[in-house]
């Protein structure tokens, strides 16, 4: 994992809200084409340090870089432009479009293009719409979605949802993908399909940063994995170092565990 | 489907002029037409952005005061003893920077609140508009304040060299406004079916996730805002070189109630709902004013309103819309329609 480029690097970051420490000093890294979760305990940090991470929240201190641009200061939808991608824990969809539609507005960094061209109908702006229409179909067959491609998003299972949130995000282009607790509410069968889906992602030269509850999924699927408890990170390394972490033990399951 | 309901309704509004000669009925119809297009532009920012502009009519008004000024020229005093004359332009010309003039206030009113929004947007926009009435009621060595600018020329197309027509009967306007209506109909259309209406819509429900794929804010925002106040203010210059005289009551709130309530009857967030509300609301008068004394008339309309969002809480044509799409699937659960056949039909 040394020899990989870093993709991200979080350096120093605290967040603070009011007197609260939602984030103290927080250092990782996350190398290109590496997948990453990041797990702790509820309100350990989680979703603060995404939100960090994609412009949605300013720190209080420290700084975040991607590829080598420093991203503190930016706008969500320019740090979306340099390739970073998030999804979100509930709110994953648009939900009075169809599922298709979704996928449209998902493909906007794809489709720009001039005012006139649009409003125009120019064959430069026909042709260009023509290859969304064909990249969203092939996104929504992509998560499997398609006897449901013309429904409102709204209406579709939670799972469902999930998935689309899913194809959203994809469709515009990451280079690193951040996805936030992707498989909670799903079962079993639900949550293997999307393992794959994830790898299967990765292997097309996409990073990956995970937060995620369920542990065998993460077990299975990272390269590494960051603890975040109270603020701060209390262990770093492989699935299997950190299964073993008397640490992590402790801030999962209490003191007591970790004796035992 | 869509299309051939478009075409026949184009046609319908073509034909008026042929078999309709009463010029009352012919005249209640050209303003309701100039309403109507700025209706359509107030839509394009409440139906697909969500942001609702409670001063809309300041475009339209803006544009009026400038395409009549243009054409009827001015000369006014500046600090520091110099005079700014300027001599009368042709009234084609003053429509041209009526959009121009109304899209630049579009584009400050809309940076100025789009980077907070919503409830701000709705506080800035009846502001706004209040301020330029005032301007024009006291500025009277521009704008003759309460007595009006009068006399506007009529707008005349073609060229001076090549033969000009004046247009200054009612048939001539009704064909020019069924234009402009046609234009800024097909201009909105584009635009919301492209990916700048997708991004309108994607921020209009769920921001977060909108950002969060790139769509910038301000910047989409704004971009509506420009575009639905140079309609309006098109409609604007439309109004002034009709009606041939104007004065700040152009300013007043009602007017701007008025388009809400065409949009909001005929149902915001679908093109040809301004159309639909815009002609009910817009000739209700016409039906009521044998029946009817004009204070009755005002607790009518509300009655009318009422009752179309009771039945129709959507807005008419979405209402519809959304029924006749119900029937249709319920008559086609047996033979779905395969995705890739679906997925080519245009928005």
């Amino acid at each position: 994992m040394t020899s990989r480029a870093i993709a991200l690097d979080v350096e120093q970051v605290a967040v603070r809200f009011g007197g609260l420490v939602a984030l103290s000093d927080m250092n990782f890294t996350v190398g290109e084409g590496e997948i990453v979760s990041l797990i702790g305990p509820n309100g350990a940090g989680k979703t603060t340090a995404f939100n960090v991470v994609t412009g949605f929240l300013d720190p209080a201190h420290g700084k975040v870089s991607y590829r080598g641009t420093t991203l503190n200061g930016l706008k969500p939808h320019q740090i979306a432009d340099l390739g970073l991608i998030r999804t979100f824990q509930r709110t994953s969809v648009f939900p009075n479009d169809t599922v298709y539609d979704n996928l449209l507005i998902g493909l906007h960094r794809q489709g720009r293009v001039g005012l006139f061209e649009a409003i125009l109908g120019l064959p430069r702006g026909r042709a260009s719409e023509r290859r969304l229409r064909e990249r969203a179909a092939e996104l929504v067959e992509w998560v499997g979605l398609e006897r449901r491609a013309h429904d409102p998003a709204g209406s579709l299972s939670y799972g469902e949802q999930r998935l689309v949130g899913v194809a959203l995000a994809l469709a515009a282009e990451p280079s690193m993908l951040l996805l936030d607790e992707p498989v909670s509410g799903m079962n079993a069968s639900e949550t293997h399909t999307f393992v794959e889906l994830i790898r299967n992602i990765r292997d097309r030269g996409v990073t990956i940063l995970l937060v995620e509850h369920d542990m065998p999924m993460v077990m299975s699927v990272s390269d590494r994995i960051v603890v975040l408890n109270y603020g701060r990170i209390i262990a770093e390394g492989p699935p299997d170092e950190i299964r073993n972490d008397p640490d992590v033990i402790e801030a999962y399951l209490g003191q007591g565990a970790a004796r035992a | 489907m869509r299309a051939a309901i478009t075409m026949l309704a184009l046609a319908a509004f073509a034909s008026v002029p042929l078999w309709l000669r009463d010029p009352y009925l012919l005249n209640a119809l050209i303003t309701t037409g100039i309403f109507i297009i700025a209706a359509m532009s107030l839509n394009l920012l409440l139906g697909f952005t969500g942001q609702l502009s409670l001063g809309h009519i300041a475009f339209f008004g803006i544009g009026a005061y400038v395409s009549a000024l243009t054409s009827l020229g001015f000369d006014i005093g500046l600090p520091g003893g110099f005079r700014l004359v300027h001599e009368p332009w042709p009234p084609i010309a003053g429509l041209a920077l009526a959009i121009l003039v109304a899209g630049l206030c579009g584009y400050f009113v809309g940076l100025l609140s789009f980077r907070v929004r919503g409830a701000y947007f709705v506080i800035v926009t009846i502001s706004f508009a209040e301020v330029v009435r005032l301007v024009a009621l006291n500025w009277v060595e521009l704008t003759q304040g309460p007595l009006a600018l009068t006399n506007i020329p009529s707008i005349a197309i073609g060229l001076p060299s090549l033969g000009e027509l004046t247009l200054r009967t009612k048939l001539q306007n009704y064909y020019l406004l069924l234009a402009v209506a046609v234009v800024a109909y097909l201009l909105i259309a584009r635009l919301v079916h492209s990916h700048f209406g997708r991004a309108m819509r994607g921020l209009m429900e769920n921001e977060t996730l909108a950002v969060s794929v790139g769509i910038d804010v301000t910047k989409t925002l704004t971009l509506a805002a420009v575009i639905s106040a140079a309609i309006a203010g098109a409609a604007g210059s439309l109004y002034a070189h009709y009606i041939r005289i104007i004065d700040p009551e152009v300013f007043a709130f009602i007017n701007t109630v008025t388009m809400v309530i065409m949009v909001i009857s005929g149902g915001k967030g679908s093109l040809a709902g301004p159309v639909v509300g815009g002609l009910i609301f817009g000739l209700l008068p016409v039906v009521l004013r044998p029946i009817m004394a004009p204070e009755a008339q005002w607790i009518a309309y509300g009655g009318v309103l009422i009752v179309i969002l009771f039945v129709l809480p959507r807005g008419i044509v979405p209402s519809l819309a959304q029924r006749f799409a119900r029937r249709k699937r319920q008559a086609a659960t047996v033979a779905p329609v395969a995705f890739s056949e679906r997925a080519k039909e245009p928005a």
